[in-house]
């Protein structure tokens, strides 16, 4: 049985996904996501020693194409939903201070 | 005279040819029910009003000319992850509240090129996560059967309006039963195919190894008209299968005289609703009846589908909503100081709770330390799952079960409890680990009348099986005629 997730866990996993929390969001999810992580750790109970990971049900191999130009967005169309853009580029924020 | 919202492709491509009506007037009646119900209802997040009607000029003018295409005039709907060119595709959260589509979906693509008319986008759990489509960021879509129930979800908005006739048949997705639950809360038929089957170029990814592109229809022979025009190779989908797309619908009336149906004692399950298990039951006879040979046979892995499914779902989207950066497209919180804030504070604000938790879930099991016993044991058991469907298609054609194991349910009843809601899926998730389709129809109504619906699942491929066998159903019975009272 998974033990419950500690408040420092929530933090290290949301810093990981990029997701800003709120204080009263830390522990909401911590108890939520600690139940589902009990509910999931079922699996323990599967013997796998002898299975291998499935890792594809079509049974398809090396999927080429041609390596061929093909016509693709514009540069306008790619910027269109752009929150912020300065002279054909996508704007960002300053990465060092 | 009928009500035109109310045919099925079959009859409305039947009544153009006859010019017995217009297209303009058929996709004025699905817009009418619109105007008239969708304020109680709630299925749409965009109407394409204007663009619709437009379109509906343009095929009068082909069928005058006898070039209709194989669904020219057919109004539809589509969930709102697909991409549609110049139209907003929110995936029913935030984040893209105002995103507008620069391209089409493949499948979008097949429908135009075949003649269908989109009216509009439905509303759905935010990114498919969800059983009811009350985690929606925009509004809650009521059941047209009982408007205190659910829809269903992830793709409640599309079987809502299939339901209540706002267009003919919705294009929607099922990554673990968004396809087929709704359809079975909204008394109407849907199909979830073979993985690889439809190409999800273009469709707003939830857990790309699991996600199939499908219908939600009033019939199983619609189902076959429309899968024939979206199957099929895509070089933009490398995952979509070479194997040609049958012609569905030339072999469904071959009848199921000796077709062997299992049934899976793993899905008929202590606190499966009476009366749901009583229609099935039921309907067993009824396939019977038709020459079925119907056999118990045992799925012992069923149980852990639930862990497995959600275990790979939730890792692929931690990876898949990663895109979701507040740069190229999307919310984005525009004070944020630095990079690193506009990250963090986009999509806190962007993504909803549910969003929030599966990001959060995927990324922990695809953590270091972690990976082995989440991600890498889902997908062993992944195998074994599969390995039971392998095993009992040996002795059986097809399978059948309940879509759910009970009918729709209140809303707010789980919204408050995740893990409850996950529970919802016990029936559905089973089979897209496996990559295999399910069909879900229609076989009944609780004493309360809410519909209640059967699934047939067979191996890779066996659509036309599964085809063959529901339309037999739909016609020695009438549960997919019933409609709901709008009123």
């Amino acid at each position: 049985m998974a033990k419950d997730l500690t408040r420092k866990q929530v933090e290290h996993v949301a810093e990981l996904a990029h997701i800003g929390l709120t204080e009263k969001e830390i522990e909401k999810f911590r108890e939520q996501l600690s139940a589902i992580l009990d509910f999931v750790s079922k699996l323990e109970e599967v013997d796998t020693s002898k299975t291998k990971a499935l890792s594809q049900t079509t049974g398809l191999k090396n999927v080429f194409r041609q390596d061929i130009v093909k016509p693709s967005f514009t540069q306008e169309q790619a910027l269109m939903n752009a929150p912020d853009q300065y002279k054909g580029y996508f704007k960002v924020k300053a990465v060092f201070k | 005279m009928m009500d035109l919202s109310d045919l099925t492709i079959k009859q409305a491509l039947q009544g153009l040819k006859e010019k017995k009506f217009s297209a303009r007037e058929l996709v004025l009646a699905s817009l009418e029910r619109i105007e008239r119900f969708d304020q109680d209802i709630s299925a749409f997040l965009t109407v394409c009003k204007e663009s619709a009607l437009k379109k509906a000029d343009e095929a009068d003018k082909l069928i005058a000319q006898g070039k209709a295409n194989p669904l020219t005039g057919i109004p539809y709907s589509a969930k709102d992850v697909f991409s549609v060119k110049g139209v907003k595709t929110t995936a029913s959260s935030k984040i893209l509240e105002n995103y507008i589509a620069p391209y089409d979906a493949t499948s979008i693509r097949k429908l135009k090129g075949a003649g269908a008319i989109l009216i509009g986008k439905t509303n759905h759990d935010p990114f498919g996560f969800g059983s009811s489509t009350e985690n929606s960021d925009f509004k809650i879509t009521k059941n047209p059967w009982n408007k205190n129930k659910v829809p269903g979800g992830s793709s409640g908005g599309s079987a809502a309006a299939v339901a209540s006739g706002m267009g003919i048949f919705s294009l929607a997705e099922d990554t673990g039963g968004s396809i087929r639950q709704p359809a079975c809360f909204c008394g109407v038929t849907g199909i979830k195919v073979t993985y690889g089957r439809v190409s999800r170029f273009g469709v707003i990814a939830y857990g790309s190894s699991l996600d199939t592109i499908g219908v939600i229809t009033k019939t199983v022979e619609d189902a076959t008209i429309l899968l024939k025009e979206i199957g099929g190779r895509d070089e933009n989908d490398a995952t979509t299968l070479n194997e040609p797309v049958p012609d569905y619908l030339k072999t469904i009336d071959q009848g199921i005289k000796n077709l062997r149906i299992g049934v899976p004692k793993e899905y008929f399950i202590k606190g499966i609703n009476k009366e749901v298990e009583a229609s099935i039951k039921k309907a067993i006879k009824e396939f019977e009846k038709l020459g079925a040979k119907i056999e118990p046979v045992s799925l012992p892995y069923t149980k852990y589908a639930i862990p497995a499914y959600y275990l790979s779902g939730i890792s692929e989207v931690s990876a898949n909503l990663a895109r979701y950066d507040g740069i190229r497209f999307g919310y984005s919180q525009k004070d944020a100081k630095d990079l690193k804030s506009l990250y963090f504070e986009s999509r806190a604000k962007g993504f909803g709770p549910e969003v929030k938790r599966r990001i959060m879930l995927g990324t922990y099991a695809l953590s270091a330390g972690y990976y082995d016993a989440f991600y890498k044991k889902a997908q062993q058991v992944r195998n074994l799952i599969k390995q039971d469907f392998d095993k009992v298609f040996e002795k059986v054609d097809i399978l059948i079960a309940p879509v759910s194991p009970f009918p729709a349910f209140d809303i707010g009843e789980k919204a408050q409890d995740p893990l409850q809601m996950w529970l919802a899926d016990i029936f559905t998730v089973t089979i897209n680990p496996a990559g295999i389709p399910g069909l879900a129809i229609p076989c009944g109504f609780t004493s309360d009348n809410l519909p209640i619906g059967l699934q047939l699942i067979g191996p890779r491929l066996s659509e036309p099986i599964l085809f063959k066998a529901g339309h037999a159903f739909q016609k020695i019975t009438d549960w997919h005629k019933s409609k709901p009272n709008l009123k």
